[in-house]
């Protein structure tokens, strides 16, 4: 499962694009939440910080260390999530994880993962979607920790 | 795949090759697999699928216990796997071989038994001494004892161009100091450390030694019995599986009055000499580390492993991984934006070599290699703390062994310039 052309559906040129220009990297103020996540397989690591407001997903910033696969995929996942109420975010989340869990066979849907359908590839290298959950993971745990906080 | 000349390498390589069946793989895309992550794990020659076949096919029984023929064919193939391990090693007794599941286990055997009541009992004010090197396995355990006997860990550092630093041996190991815990060679740097000078310094203070020998059985030639006792290790721990051996079986290797002294392990069937309801005493070394149904079959491929390496010679084989190593090395150097980990002098290291590209992470390094059938492994390859040293969070490790070609380090080095023009990196 890793010839050439397989290797061109993992490395799409989206994929290189996030890699090289990642969009909202950096840790920034104000956040309710902050978690730090490790694949320990690999030893990528990403520190994520979510700042909510009156049900909506205000920002996301994160710094992360890893592979052009995790750090594309977390720039992808602030495109897709800031700017959403938290409802809509999360079942962006839903879809993304779907994809990454459906071993290649899943038909993304363009109009809700954007540049996340870029990773549809990925989903065919079992040691390599765990690369790409990374970030979303995080943004998850996080969210769910700073919607508590605001709800008590 | 015709290869270059290169002294030092194994003779007749290309029929050494013929035994490792795997070798012949060809992988998706039609690419003939190029094995380079034999640090992680080595292949097997047919000698050692055979022995374990043939045993499972004709031989199969419980061993020591079972009085009938196979029962007593099976023990005697066990006993004559740790002969072979024994001479392997050049143990001064083969009672001293102590069959264990793995390198970690054998590691796990020495820390636990030296937290427990005994003659080597290691309590609050004493010392463990470690390094920044170490396989998590020669660390992790050590953290556990020290935290649990309420006794301190202490580590050697490393120099910029990955050696131990000796400088403060005097600071770390004193009188204070119980147990000092080594790697022989480093899995990540591929350093090979001074075992000889530090056990001469952990001895005159009364501290137990204890090597990892993960890295160092499959690639130097050790004879226990001629290193000069305050030169040799109390303690020895090494894998099955990276010395052309079955995964599911390892060695501690002890001094016999060392392991008279430590405790037994695990309880259980085989490592007693009589059970009362009231107490048990135990069996002599090696049984008293080994209850229960030890891993039989895996022993004895073990046995037919380490025969095959005396039978190549180990003079031969680190020959030819410093051979190899070298060529590797130079052949790394001509890659643009690549930096070695460790020693760059191949008589100083093994033959595992980290390395880093500028611009693109070693995940992606070995996904690029691997679609070209090229075999490395991507991580801290359990070395967190190594990584940390250098400030990196991961490498890209080729490890060669035995059966490598200079074609297939020629073939990684084009990998690699393919890498870099895949990543678009100038």
């Amino acid at each position: 499962m890793s010839t050439a052309q397989n290797l061109d559906a993992l490395y799409q040129e989206i994929i290189l694009d996030h890699y090289k220009n990642p969009h909202g990297k950096g840790l920034r103020e104000p956040h309710e939440a902050e978690v730090h996540h490790v694949n320990p397989t690999c030893g990528d690591e990403v520190t994520l910080r979510v700042h909510l407001a009156d049900g909506v997903v205000e920002d996301v910033s994160y710094d992360a260390l890893g592979c052009s696969i995790s750090q594309a995929s977390a720039s992808v996942l602030y495109d897709l999530v800031v700017g959403k109420p938290v409802d809509e975010a999360l079942a962006i989340h839903e879809e993304f994880l779907a994809l990454m869990q459906g071993k290649g066979e899943g038909e993304p849907d363009e109009d809700v993962l954007e540049d996340g359908i870029a990773f549809a590839g990925v989903a065919k290298f079992p040691a390599r979607v765990k690369c790409a959950l990374l970030s979303w993971m995080a943004w998850k745990d996080a969210t769910l920790q700073s919607s508590k906080g605001s709800s008590t | 795949m015709t290869s270059p000349e290169l002294p030092g390498l194994l003779p007749e390589l290309e029929v050494v090759r013929k035994d490792f069946p795997i070798l012949e793989r060809v992988l998706a895309g039609g690419v003939p697999l190029v094995y380079l992550d034999s640090a992680n794990t080595s292949q097997k020659p047919q000698v050692v699928i055979d022995a374990m076949v043939d045993h499972l096919e004709r031989h199969n029984a419980n061993i020591a216990r079972a009085m009938h023929q196979l029962g007593a064919e099976s023990t005697v193939a066990f006993e004559a796997a740790r002969d072979k391990v024994a001479a392997f090693i050049g143990a001064p007794e083969r009672d001293e071989v102590i069959f264990t599941k793995n390198a970690s286990e054998a590691l796990n055997l020495a820390a636990n038994t030296l937290a427990w009541a005994g003659d080597r009992q290691v309590g609050p004010g004493d010392e463990v001494v470690i390094t920044e090197m170490e396989h998590h396995s020669n660390i992790v355990p050590w953290q556990l004892l020290t935290q649990r006997s309420g006794a301190t860990l202490r580590w050697f550092g490393i120099t910029d161009d990955g050696h131990l630093d000796l400088s403060t041996i005097d600071d770390l190991i004193t009188e204070r100091t119980k147990v000092v815990a080594v790697t022989w060679v480093s899995n990540m740097l591929g350093t090979i450390n001074p075992i000889a000078e530090i056990a001469r310094r952990a001895h005159q203070v009364g501290a137990l030694v204890v090597v990892d020998a993960s890295q160092a059985a499959p690639q130097l030639p050790i004879d226990l019995a001629a290193m000069p006792e305050d030169e040799r290790p109390d303690l020895m721990a090494f894998t099955g599986h990276k010395v052309v051996g079955p995964t599911g079986i390892g060695v501690l290797w002890g001094r016999r009055a060392v392991l008279d002294q430590l405790p037994p392990f695990l309880g259980g069937g085989e490592m007693i000499e009589t059970v009362r309801m009231d107490g048990s005493t135990y069996a002599p070394i090696p049984h008293k580390f080994e209850a229960g149904t030890p891993p039989i079959v895996e022993a004895i491929g073990l046995g037919a492993a380490v025969e095959y390496l005396g039978h190549l010679g180990m003079d031969a084989v680190h020959a030819h991984e410093q051979a190899i190593t070298a060529y590797a090395l130079d052949g790394l150097a001509t890659v643009p934006g690549l930096t070695i980990l460790g020693p760059t002098d191949a008589a100083l290291r093994g033959g595992a070599i980290a390395f880093e590209i500028d611009g693109v992470h070693p995940h992606d390094i070995a996904q690029v290699l691997d679609s070209r059938g090229v075999a490395v492994r991507a991580g801290h390859h359990c070395a967190k703390p190594a990584h940390a040293r250098f400030g990196v969070q991961s490498s890209t490790r080729m490890s060669s062994y035995l059966y490598t070609t200079p074609a297939e380090i020629d073939a990684l080095v084009d990998g690699l310039e393919y890498t870099r023009s895949y990543f678009k990196l100038a």
